[in-house]
Order: structure tokens, then sequence, then C-alpha cells
């Protein structure tokens, strides 16, 4: 019995430490109030330099976290837990959160550098008037092709992936609206298509196209394409960005049909309990000095007009980032196509990658 | 003294509860809902009937059948031979080590291997052969699968061996048996427990595996767990997600039922 009590009185004592120790840290860690701003950013899409900039001319404390999908970023803000102040969504996830009346709608008149964000990337259709969102970095989906096999004559259109020469090829990236949207596009139909002719053509057009995929991946595409074993990927322009930088044989292209157009955007989410910082931390942002400096450690294309005159002539006259005004309006925003639509791509994708052989 | 015997079950009970009877009562409840959040039986009907997810559990159970079938075939020979060595504890520990090792790091180990510059296809090209594409097919999906199951399959089947009593042996060879009719009628029967639990073991996790169809296999094999993960994390569509679950929970009840221990009954 002596022993039993002592067991007893060992498993309370540990029950009593651990709840001290989860006391604490939730304390450190969930801080938040007057002096503290809570950024939940993508990893690595932020000059760090910036935030300590910003610590210092306002004096508020930032935390910094970071997420590697939308959608694990919308399950954290849902569930709460933290009371992010900031965090950064793409396009269709702006507007998703926006519906679930997820984020605050922001007054314009404390956001007065927002006017050097360019008009063209502005009032876009997943936040009209940009009422909740303020465009963070924005980019292209294309292809990343190696020069010493391939010349850009090869890849300049979606179409030409379907050539045999490609196949067991190319790499993917795995998203059901980007690869249903390569057989959208070269057949010359919306990305955000919801006419049943158009998607069941695209899908027998994509039916094709799978031999000549080499894998469907998603983060793994950078690795591969820089040591070489894939020479063709379709892939998103800000990954394009890491690869063009640690392989001078690489070179990104923006298919001639059209592409997606896609918007990192900064929001305030509804629980914010420091809104007065977050606008700071907005208008800081917005700031051109640093907008470009953030640009050009991140490698993204800004829609910062201010930001653009800042950075080198090199930078911005490359048309792989930079498009010219005509690619632009070739572009295509993805749209909210509500949960049956989605369901619909996510479905002939899912049956599009078991159909290979 | 009964009391403090209840006392201490206790905590099992809560475990099991929370860990194991809570959560598949989740993933039931869950394979009944809908998008919206309405309960229907709509899930099992799109399951049963879309030809897409039958497919699908037919390769799960294709692939997963191709991986035990050839650690099987592997395994029961090393197993056998490790039983005869002198330092049998040695070896053992050297086939336990591997996994010792996160298994996503030994997935990343087979990117490196597998690779066009990779070591395999180096010493192909030592010996004149072309580099292939070796990475992302079937071919490597099943060898990584099964180098990661081997030790599962081998450990059950060593052990099974290990008990046999070397007198039955002696006595077979006493009654006129020569090695051949010892090893079918003796060895094979009685480690054939052993056999059972390494299928188990080997055969259940293979229906699921999902990491490795898209490290290895470049999502071009696809299975129930690739469906399962995507429809929790990309499509959040959770009640078809869970409904998936619920077959491959039922799956492996059925496994485990055909290669369970049958009670003995008197005589044979």
């Amino acid at each position: 019995m002596k022993k039993l009590r002592a067991l007893f009185i060992g498993i309370v004592s540990i029950i009593l430490i651990l709840l001290l120790g989860s006391y604490e840290l939730n304390k450190s860690t969930g801080q938040s109030g007057d002096k503290v701003l809570n950024i939940y950013n993508w990893g690595d899409y932020i000059d760090p330099t910036l935030i300590t900039k910003f610590e210092k001319e306002t004096g508020y404390k930032v935390n910094y976290e970071t997420f590697d999908s939308n959608e694990a970023m919308y399950t954290k803000i849902q569930q709460g837990g933290t009371d992010y102040d900031i965090t950064v969504p793409s396009d269709y996830m702006v507007e998703k959160m926006r519906k679930a009346h997820m984020l605050t709608r922001l007054d314009k008149s404390k956001l007065p550098n927002l006017k050097y964000i360019g008009k063209s990337y502005l009032n876009k259709s997943f936040d009209p008037n940009n009422s909740y969102s303020v465009p963070y970095f924005w980019g292209t989906l294309g292809i990343v092709y190696n020069d010493k096999y391939y010349k850009e004559s090869d890849v300049d259109t979606w179409g030409k992936l379907w050539s045999s020469k490609f196949h067991d090829q190319i790499m993917f990236i795995d998203g059901a609206r980007e690869f249903m949207g390569i057989g959208l596009s070269s057949l010359g139909y919306s990305l955000n298509s919801t006419n049943a002719q158009h998607v069941e053509q695209a899908y027998k057009k994509l039916k094709k196209l799978t031999p000549n995929a080499k894998a469907i991946v998603s983060d793994e595409i950078k690795m591969y394409m820089i040591n070489g074993e894939s020479n063709i990927a379709v892939t998103y322009s800000g990954e394009a960005v890491d690869m063009l930088a640690k392989n001078k044989h690489l070179h990104y292209v923006i298919p001639k049909e059209g592409t997606n157009l896609w918007f990192d955007n900064i929001v305030i989410p509804k629980n914010a309990k420091n809104k007065k910082g977050a606008y700071a931390f907005i208008n800081f942002m917005l700031r051109p000095e640093n907008a470009a400096k953030n640009a050009e450690y991140v490698g993204y294309s800004t829609p910062n007009e201010g930001a653009l005159k800042l950075l080198p002539k090199s930078v911005t006259a490359d048309k792989q980032f930079y498009p010219t005004k005509k690619q632009l309006q070739t572009m295509e925003v993805y749209k909210n196509l509500g949960t049956k639509w989605l369901e619909k791509y996510n479905d002939l994708f899912l049956e599009l990658k078991m159909y290979h052989k | 003294m009964k009391k403090v015997q209840t006392l201490f079950a206790i905590p099992y009970f809560l475990w099991l509860l929370l860990f194991v009877f809570a959560p598949v009562a989740l993933i039931v409840f869950y394979s009944f809902l809908n998008t919206s959040g309405q309960f229907t039986l709509q899930n099992y009907d799109s399951y049963f009937t879309s030809g897409k997810y039958l497919i699908m559990t037919f390769n799960s159970v294709w692939y997963a059948f191709l991986i035990t079938l050839i650690t099987l075939i592997i395994s029961y020979p090393t197993a056998y031979f490790l039983t005869k060595l002198k330092h049998k504890d040695l070896w053992l520990l050297l086939i336990i080590l591997p996994t010792w090792i996160n298994l996503l790091l030994k997935a990343y180990a087979f990117i490196g291997i597998f690779g066009i510059h990779g070591g395999v296809n180096k010493f192909l090209e030592f010996f004149g052969f072309a580099p292939h594409q070796i990475l992302f097919t079937d071919f490597s999906f099943i060898v990584v699968a099964m180098y990661i199951e081997l030790p599962f399959m081998i450990i059950p089947i060593f052990n099974a061996l290990e008990e046999l009593n070397p007198s039955l042996l002696s006595a077979s060879h006493d009654l006129g048996a020569n090695n051949i009719q010892t090893f079918i009628k003796v060895v094979l029967p009685l480690s054939m427990n052993g056999v059972k639990s390494g299928i188990q073991a080997v055969f259940i996790p293979s229906l699921s595996l999902f990491m490795l169809t898209r490290l290895i296999g470049g999502n071009r094999v696809i299975t129930l767990g690739t469906a399962i993960e995507e429809h929790f994390l990309v499509t959040q569509n959770w009640g078809m997600g869970s409904t998936i679950g619920v077959v491959l929970i039922i799956a492996m009840i059925i496994v485990m039922i055909l290669t369970g221990e049958k009670k003995k009954r008197g005589g044979q």
C-alpha cells in the first residue's frame, strides 16, 4: 500500500509540473495585446531585417509564425487559439475567408501607402475594391525548362506539352485547379470554367497528357529541377525564382495561351487583438523602400509601383517575372468555383492521376 | 486487493476509450456527413458506384498484396537461416537497426539512390547501360515499401522458428523423414503463426501507404491513402475521406480475421 501511495503522489506531482509548464509555455507564445504583433506568414516570405526595422521604428514586438499551405492556415485561424493580427492568404483563400466572415474590413483612411500599389493589381474578383486585402506579391503559373535539353520554342505554349518527345518527362505541380487549368487554357477556355462541356473536353484532352507526366508533386519539384533529375516542369513563378537562382540552365516561360495570375495578400483576421499594430505593419510594408527590399529578398514580383522604380532594371525588365501588359491581359485569377464545381475539378484530377498507363 | 486491481485498470480503459474507440467512432460519424454537414449516405453511394474508388481500392489491395508476397518470399528463408547462425542476436539487431531511422529519411535516401544521377544509375552506366528512369515507377515504389516492411515480417517468423522445440525435429528424423519432409510437415506448419502475424504487420500498413506513393511513386501510384490525404487536406471533404477510412478499417478487420489465430480444438 505504501508503494501505491508513493506512485499516486508521483503521478499527481508530474501532472502539476506539466500543468505549470504548459501554463508558462502558453504565457510566452500566446501573448497578444497592445505591444505585440502576431504575424502568420508563409515560410521565408519576408526579409527578416524588415521585421527588426519595424520593431525598432514602432516599438512593437513581432511574433512571427509560418505555415506552408493556405488550408493549414485557414484551419488554424478558424480554430482560434492564437489570435493572429496579420496573415497572408492567396487569392482564392481571401475569398473563402471573406465569405466565412473571418476577415476585418479594411479602413482605407488608415492605409495611406496603399496608393503605391499599381491599379492593375487592385480590385480583382476575389476581393472587389480590396475591402479586405492588400496585395503582397503576385506571380504566374508557367513552365520551367533546362536549356541543355530543350529550347524556349519547345515550351512556349501549353499545347506543346502534349508533344511525344516529353513522354515521361514533365513534372506537374500537384493541384487540381492547376492541372485542369492546363487543359482548359490549351483549349482556349477560361480557367474558371463551369461549363460542363468545356470541363469534360479538357478532361478528355488531359487524359492524353498524363503519359507525359513523370511525377505529380509539389515542393519537391524545386529540388528535382535544380539537381537535373527532371528537365521540364510546370510550376509557379515564385518557385521558379529559387530554381533559376540555383541552376543557371533553367528558364521560366509563360505560355502564350495565358495562365493563372495569383496574388498573395495581407489581411487582418477578424479576431486580431492588435489592429492598430496591424495597420502600422501594412503601411510599413507598403512603403516603397521596404517593399523593394522585401521583393529583392523574396524574389517574387511586387505589385508596388513605388518599389518597382527602386528595383534594379535587370529585375523589372525580366519578362519571365514581370510580364508585359499584353501578357497580363491573357491571364486569369482563380475564382472560387463553389463546392460543387471544386469537387468536380478535384474528382477529375484524381481520376487523371490514376489514369496513366 | 481486487479494488486496487480495478483501480489500475482505469488508465487503460481511459486510454482505449480516448485513443481507440473515440477516434474510430468519430471517423464513422464523419463518414455519414456531406460537405455541408448534413447526415447522408451519399459518401458510401459514391464510393461504391463511381468506379474510381473501386479501382483505387483494387490498386491498394494489389500493391499491398505484392509488397506482402515479396517480403514474405524474402523473409522466410532469411528468418530460417538466422535461427541457424551462431551470433543470431547480433544479426537480428542488424535487421532491426534500420527501423530506428525515420521513415522519411529512408525515403529521401532512396530518392538519391534511384535518381537519374543516383547510385543505381551510376552502377548501370559503369557496365555500359544508359540511365533508366527508376524513380516514380511501380518498381521503385514496391522496392522501397518492401525494404521498409521487411523487418516486420522477419521478426515474427524468426520468433516462431526460435520457439520450435528441437526434439520435434529429432523425432521427425527418427521416424524416417528426410530434411525436406521435416521442413514441410513439421517446421512450416509450426511456424505458420509467425507468418500470419508477419502478414498482418505488413499487409495492413501497406494498404494505406501515402507518403511513399508521393515521394517515391511521384503520385503516379495512387492508393486509398493518397485519396484520404487529398480529401482531408486539399478538398476538405472530410466525409468522403472518413468513408474511405471506414472501408480501410473494415478491410483490416477482414485481414485480421483471415489471418488470425484460430482457437485450437482438441485432436488435430
